[in-house]
């Protein structure tokens, strides 16, 4: 009965199939591939010049410790000549650019070198924070803290991912966060336990939920208007409530307990790879299984084959006697689950305390990660990861002599360009935000 | 994200009919008046007020731990408990609106705080109206404030020299750094949506870098804050008020976007990419020009919002000096007010005034004898935001307004501009089709009835758009002299 949707499902990869079937044929290439790919170009060869100025002003050598000093497996800390390495990343930038400006380079080797200019970029301010901060660059805690801090982000892209797929864009993520963090600190200190806060974050993301999907499904309120709407509701409510009664009675309301880090037996041995991916919190755990989980249901089962179903064409949907609000409304909660855990990480996670708008933009990061993941699960959690990734240097340069808001500040700019570069269009769900009328 | 469900349905395919003389607007009121649409609009607006201050107030009962003490006395002694809450919710509403139009100072701090919020909505609005989901406004705002502050301190000139350019360096700075995420989205197909949050989290970094090099900051000072601007640079105010040029400005902001949008060819291409952006290359127009274009004028626009900020004199009338956190949350609450406003200046306007006013509102509010959290004003602003743009909740909630309902939904049709907006296109569809099921309703007897039928027609396959498009193909609209204004030049 389903089955003769999955064409058009498929639909939303074509773009890519289209995209590589016009690369290999280079007497095919159309004006704009070739403006887009010139661009690329360019921009490659401005990095890797300005790599080569960064080497030239790098002096010393720079360290990479790879365990922290109570990892069980003791591993060496090896070093490299800082202006090397930075070259190094200069060099491979320059082929790279090199290889998309000369019309005829073969496409694999252009995507090839396209990774390694991108890893080559990464090492290279690595190896250039630890060669002029003279401090050895903890790789280790580098990747450790990755993972902390794409917690709440994999888990906002995935319930942006659950909405979106289903056709009711997501802005409002900020906003389950908050009501996460804030249901979270509050159920948490009254009840001195963790699940319970892990429970209460959870099910104010459902609460957020039922109200994008109520004015959203049921009232026909345009997506984008309601997403913004919810976040300055959950700003507000949440700050009203903290300074009402939270912040004047701390002890009572506001102390609940952190969640400390567990330590899967055997697994968290492993060299290198065992502190890691092994020594998380239970939400950090958790955010993994619900890639798992999330790729599971909507790949795999009947239900998210529905889901897909009516985020591309409600209209077929329908036809074929499925329930068009009623699979929106499933997919809208489960998304607001999944934010609201995420949000506990803002408060249990951390500190146990909330503060106003302790999520800090945040929702709108997982927001990026998800169009960044054009909207599938898998990959908007390795953008999520990507981002974790940044913030998490961004905390690596304390030693570094330039002011840390410009430091600060790379990340974003390096987004940009790799939006720019890279993704490039991205296709959304075809009945993205538009809301059904029967 | 399909930034396209934000876009105005103008539908240019519905330009080739018309051609009759358009109503004017006192015709068109009058008109709306008489079918009772005008009346409709007034009574779902204000119970959408209404509803969003029952709700406010159960949130300050509920809330309050002293209140909530006394529930256990409620039928021993229900006065302490009904008593005590009257009190609260009596002295917060009343000290909101005694600070935002309770007295001549008050509503001139009305105007103050809605000047930017209107200015900085109407870029938004904009932007919105090509299908541009603009999150950007933050960061063109901050890059206003630095430049045109800058001038205002640097330059030392007369007034009617000074303020000009000063205002003119703060809307460049906002259009360049707009026109970046412009032209990202329409050389590379950059989702506007990621390359504004991005551009908004660079420029909340740099400015703290900004204002402790040397051009910028304070000298003596340690902190990231600049010197203050000049009094040439501050924008005169009226004595012992906070009516200043600010609120002017945003007042001609509002026209000159009107004028943009309804009479000019670049409006009307803007509002054809909006509506379909295939249809509108179809027709020739330069799509990649017409996206960097809106992204440049909106962010000038936010950039105007960001000088007017720093230009702006304080509370007691002294110039002010760039600090980091000057701009806040302006972006998002400029999209909370462009979409209150459904896109359109005057829509806006309005929002930007109810949004100021409430923002005046809740600091007396907090300095009142209860001490109300600040933060109520925005529960409100979302609670009324979320009323109006779910008429048929406002309905349900209160059926009285429902009587004329079917008979509004004809009167649309003469409505100046109908269904510019996706919530009135929701509101619209959704009439269509209850008149397509029910064809013996009253409303077919109304001489306007001959345009129902195709309307419905047209309205009731998927869409919630069509029936808005098609109705205007009933009308004669805008869009027909646009076109022919266009044409001739």
């Amino acid at each position: 009965m389903t089955q003769p949707l999955e064409p058009t499902l498929s639909a939303t990869t074509g773009t890519s199939v289209m995209e590589s079937v016009g690369a290999s044929l280079e007497h095919a290439e159309s004006p704009e591939a070739k403006g887009h790919r010139i661009s690329m170009g360019a921009l490659l060869a401005v990095i890797g010049l300005l790599y080569l100025w960064l080497g030239s002003a790098t002096h010393g050598k720079a360290s990479f410790a790879l365990s922290q000093a109570f990892d069980p497996v003791k591993l060496p800390t090896f070093t490299l000549p800082g202006a090397g390495t930075v070259f190094v990343g200069a060099i491979l930038c320059l082929l790279a650019a090199a290889a998309l400006l000369i019309k005829d380079a073969p496409p694999k080797m252009r995507v090839w070198l396209n990774v390694l200019a991108g890893l080559g970029v990464v090492f290279g301010f690595m190896a250039w924070i630890a060669a002029v901060g003279h401090q050895t660059f903890q790789l280790s805690f580098q990747l450790n803290g990755t993972m902390a801090y794409a917690t709440p982000l994999i888990l906002g892209a995935l319930a942006g991912v659950m909405g979106e797929n289903a056709g009711v864009v997501n802005v409002a993520i900020e906003g389950q966060f908050l009501t996460g963090a804030f249901a979270a600190a509050l159920v948490g200190t009254i009840t001195h336990s963790i699940v319970a806060a892990l429970i209460a974050g959870a099910l104010t993301g459902v609460v957020m939920g039922v109200l994008l999907a109520l004015f959203s499904i049921k009232y026909l309120v345009d997506q984008v208007v309601l997403g913004v709407v919810l976040n300055l509701f959950a700003s507000g409510l949440t700050g009203f409530l903290y300074t009402q009664f939270m912040s004047t009675n701390q002890q009572r309301f506001n102390m609940a307990p952190q969640m400390s880090d567990i330590s899967i037996p055997l697994l968290s041995r492993i060299p290198f790879f065992g502190p890691i991916i092994f020594k998380q919190t239970i939400l950090a755990y958790l955010a993994l299984i619900c890639i798992l989980i999330v790729w599971f249901l909507l790949r795999r089962t009947k239900w998210g084959l529905r889901v897909r179903a009516v985020g591309e064409h409600p209209e077929a949907a329908e036809t074929v006697g499925i329930n068009v609000r009623a699979i929106r409304w499933q997919a809208v909660l489960v998304g607001g689950l999944l934010a609201g855990l995420g949000g506990c990480y803002f408060t249990v996670g951390t500190t146990g305390q909330f503060v106003k708008d302790i999520s800090s933009g945040y929702g709108f990061i997982a927001l990026a990660a998800l169009i960044m993941g054009r909207w599938k699960p898998g990959l908007a959690a390795l953008m999520a990861l990507l981002f974790g990734f940044v913030t998490n240097l961004g905390n690596q340069t304390g030693s570094v002599p330039m002011n840390p808001n410009i430091l600060a500040a790379l990340p974003y700019i390096v987004t940009v360009i790799a939006v720019a570069g890279f993704v490039g269009r991205v296709v959304a769900p075809k009945a993205d935000g538009v809301n059904y009328v029967k | 994200m399909s930034a396209q469900t934000i876009a105005a349905p103008t539908a240019p395919d519905a330009v080739a009919t018309g051609g009759t003389k358009r109503p004017t607007p006192a015709q068109v009121f009058f008109e709306s008046w008489r079918s009772g649409t005008a009346w409709q609009a007034v009574a779902l607006t204000v119970m959408a007020f209404v509803f969003a201050l029952i709700l406010g107030a159960v949130l300050l009962v509920v809330s309050n731990p002293t209140i909530m003490g006394q529930v256990k006395y409620l039928f021993t002694a229900p006065h302490l408990f009904f008593g005590q809450a009257w009190h609260t919710i009596s002295v917060t509403y009343a000290a909101l609106a005694s600070g935002s139009v309770g007295s001549w100072a008050a509503i001139t701090e009305t105007t103050s705080r809605a000047a930017p919020l209107i200015i900085a909505g109407l870029g938004i609005a904009l932007s919105f109206r090509v299908g541009l989901f603009n999150i950007g406004g933050q960061g063109q705002a901050i890059w206003g404030t630095l430049l045109a502050g800058y001038v205002g301190f640097t330059l030392h000139a007369p007034i009617w020299i000074h303020i000009p350019l000063a205002i003119i360096a703060g809307v460049l700075g906002g259009a360049v750094w707009s026109g970046i995420a412009g032209f990202l989205r329409a050389r590379f197909g950059a989702n506007e949506v990621i390359t504004t949050i991005m551009l908004n989290y660079v420029m909340v970094k740099l400015v703290l870098a900004i204002l402790v090099t040397k051009p910028f900051q304070r000298p003596g000072s340690n902190n990231p804050i600049s010197a203050p601007v000049d009094w040439s640079a501050t924008y005169p105010r009226m004595e012992g008020t906070q009516l200043h040029l600010g609120f002017v400005l945003a007042i001609i902001a509002a026209v000159i976007v009107w004028w943009l949008l309804d009479r000019t060819k670049l409006g009307y291409q803007l509002r054809a990419v909006g509506a379909n952006p295939s249809a509108a290359a179809a027709a020739g127009m330069n799509v990649p020009f017409v996206l960097t274009m809106t992204m440049v004028i909106a962010g000038a626009l936010c950039g105007l919002a960001g000088a007017g900020l720093v230009l702006a004199p304080d509370i007691i009338g002294n110039p002010q000096a760039i600090t980091p956190d000057m701009v806040g949350t302006l972006g998002f609450d400029a999209i909370t007010v462009a979409l209150l406003g459904r896109n359109k200046p005057v829509g806006t306007v309005l929002a930007g005034l109810l949004f100021g006013a409430l923002n005046a509102g809740a600091t007396a509010m907090q300095a009142s004898s209860v001490n109300t959290p600040l933060e109520l004003a925005s529960v409100l602003q979302a609670l009324i935001v979320m009323f109006v743009a779910a008429p048929m909740l406002v309905q349900t909630l209160a059926p009285f307004i429902k009587e004329r309902r079917a008979k509004a939904a004809v009167a649309q049709d003469a409505d100046d501009e109908p269904a510019s907006a996706p919530v009135v296109a929701n509101l619209v569809g959704e009439d269509a089709i209850e008149v397509a099921q029910e064809p013996s309703t009253p409303a077919l007897a109304t001489e306007e009835a001959s345009a129902v039928p195709a309307r419905a027609a047209r309205g009731i396959p998927d869409d919630p758009l069509p029936p808005g498009a098609a109705a205007r193909s009933g009308s004669p609209d805008d869009d027909t002299d646009t076109t022919q204004e266009g044409g001739a030049r």
